[in-house]
């Protein structure tokens, strides 16, 4: 099949599915919403189960407590918003009343990444990953196409505890698997090889993958691993990507504290190695999310780049 | 509870005494006499939920949880102490009877609206109290939920304002002031009533009130006193924390062993 007439796919359709499908069997799944019923695309939810969207309005930090308090009262609740207000606004409502306090809460950042691209940096969701992690007892799980997004929901719902799900705006294709098993904490091999290992999550899974074909014809064997859980981290698969020897990581957010930064801290205590860490610097120019990921080199050829150059071959 | 809960502070070196002073009633009241739940079972899905959004207040909170027989009162002499399940503020991963951890202020009324949202969605009979300080109202994040359990028309939900008029450093009306407060919860959608913070009567019939079914989310304004029962710490901001030394102490065990013994 040629890429262009690959299908894409919004992770949010895949999002409201699963939550949906939740709700029609459990009576205590419920969403709560800050204002943000049709970009967490809910309005089907709504209409299905009136009594169980609750929208709080414009208001992230009461949306959170409100969320964990649902939570006391036996609810399962998915707390959905545009992760850089959900993250950023309510971050202590994150970490005290739904980590430290270890209530269930499912908190599901919509549009995430660089989505708003033209917005700016106030609507960049770049840091978020950075700052959850930090968060003791939240798992943070970064899913990379509509079957994953559908395994995370319902991975959350069956999970006891604060959860993170980073749904990506950005139309990808559905990846073919080896097998169909997704679990916190693990992480899965989608290509082998024994040259560097390229590990992503997210949007930049596909683009890695491009980038191990580009390789490939160069006569480079890139393993491509997906590290859709960054808390709890699959340390084992890192530390066989360690033995390649070059590790690339890839992501639609700082490296700086995000994936890259998780797997380096690991790689520096446990299993030192070359690593390039790819994602964005910081507040981005403006632009589109497709622009602005070609630009910071978090393409199939900006990943190649920095493999080549890891592996101390010349570029161009 | 007063003299106990001076005791932990005094044992423990630290603590804020004052705000437990003034919420001490309060608690003592719900603890004892309203809230329906059973320490064999803190975790019953149909217990009343109270949550103590001025979590810095845990001599009091402590100690009525003790009374109410969630964990030994002996444990009280832990207070504070290296892996102490009495924690500076309330953690419910330690202790059973917490229903969220507070500290940071502004967090336990929006978590309370959850709570009654979700006895609103099952048409459950319990009720949800939160007990808020005055200048955490202060919090951006207190008036949010407060607008939203207007919206919702929480009538399973009680809010007791600490209304001692006194912050950390300062009076409440110094700092940034509050009032009309009464008027603020009305033009939010909620019911609102004066209580004497420290009048045990006066609390119980409020608080039996509070269960009358309505439609609105009832806001209780507690007049109450930074330091009650403590001559020298009463109204004053520099009691809101602070150790009394031995002879302050002392006094201040004579004067709730008087006050006891009328």
């Amino acid at each position: 099949m040629s890429a262009a007439a690959t299908p894409l796919f919004d992770c949010r359709d895949a999002y409201v599915r699963a939550v949906e499908a939740l709700a029609e069997t459990d009576r205590r799944i419920v969403a709560v919403v800050n204002d943000s019923v049709g970009s967490s695309k809910l309005g089907a939810f709504r209409d299905r189960f009136p009594d169980r969207l609750i929208n709080v309005g414009i208001a992230e930090q009461n949306m959170v407590g409100v969320g964990a308090g649902l939570a006391n009262g036996g609810k399962i609740p998915f707390v959905s918003g545009a992760s850089c207000f959900l993250s950023a606004r309510a971050m202590e409502q994150i970490k005290a009343d739904c980590a430290y306090s270890f209530a269930n809460v499912k908190l599901c950042g919509i549009s995430s990444g660089v989505a708003y691209g033209e917005l700016g940096a106030t609507h960049h969701s770049i840091e978020d990953i950075a700052w959850l992690r930090a968060i003791d007892r939240l798992s943070v799980i970064v899913p990379s196409d509509p079957w994953e997004t559908g395994e995370a929901i319902k991975a959350a719902a069956a999970h006891d505890g604060p959860v993170y799900v980073r749904i990506s705006r950005m139309p990808v294709p559905q990846l073919e698997r080896r097998s169909a098993a997704f679990a916190i904490g693990k992480g899965e091999t989608l290509r082998d090889g024994g040259d560097l290992a390229i590990i992503a999550n997210g949007t930049l899974v596909h683009r890695a993958l491009a980038a191990a074909d580009v390789l490939a014809e160069e006569g480079i064997a890139a393993r491509v691993i997906n590290m859709a859980s960054i808390a709890p981290l699959d340390t084992d698969l890192i530390a066989e990507a360690a033995k390649t020897g070059a590790i690339v990581t890839a992501e639609e957010g700082l490296a700086r504290g995000g994936l890259g930064g998780a797997v380096a801290e690991w790689c520096a205590e446990n299993a030192p190695v070359r690593m390039r860490l790819l994602g964005f610097p910081g507040f981005l120019p403006t632009g589109s999310a497709a622009w602005l990921m070609d630009r910071f080199g978090l393409s199939a050829d900006g990943i190649a780049a920095a493999a080549r150059d890891m592996l101390g071959l010349r570029n161009g | 509870m007063r003299r106990r809960l001076l005791k932990m502070i005094v044992d423990a070196g630290q603590g804020h005494p004052g705000g437990d002073l003034s919420a001490t009633d309060i608690l003592a009241t719900l603890y004892f006499d309203i809230l329906r739940i059973d320490p064999a079972r803190p975790d019953a899905p149909d217990r009343d939920r109270f949550i103590m959004s001025k979590g810095h207040c845990t001599g009091a909170l402590y100690t009525a949880l003790a009374g109410a027989g969630f964990f030994p009162e002996a444990e009280l002499d832990t207070y504070l102490k290296p892996e102490s399940r009495l924690n500076g503020h309330p953690n419910r991963t330690y202790l059973p009877g917490i229903e969220t951890n507070t500290g940071p202020l502004g967090h336990g009324l929006p978590v309370a609206v959850g709570a009654a949202v979700a006895a609103q969605i099952d048409a459950a009979d319990r009720h949800v109290f939160a007990l808020t300080g005055d200048g955490e109202l202060q919090e951006g994040s207190m008036w949010e939920a407060a607008m939203f359990a207007g919206h919702r028309g929480l009538g399973n939900l009680t809010v007791i304002v600490d209304r001692n008029r006194l912050q950390q450093g300062a009076r409440t009306e110094d700092t940034n002031a509050l009032e009309p407060l009464a008027d603020k919860w009305r033009a939010f959608g909620w019911l609102v009533e004066g209580v004497d913070g420290h009048d045990h009567a006066a609390l119980l019939a409020a608080f039996d009130a509070a269960r009358r079914p309505r439609e609105k989310p009832l806001c209780l304004i507690a007049d109450t006193h930074k330091g009650q029962g403590v001559s020298f710490m009463r109204d004053q901001a520099g009691w809101h924390h602070g150790v009394p030394n031995a002879e302050q102490y002392a006094q201040a065990i004579r004067e709730l062993e008087e006050e006891m013994a009328r």
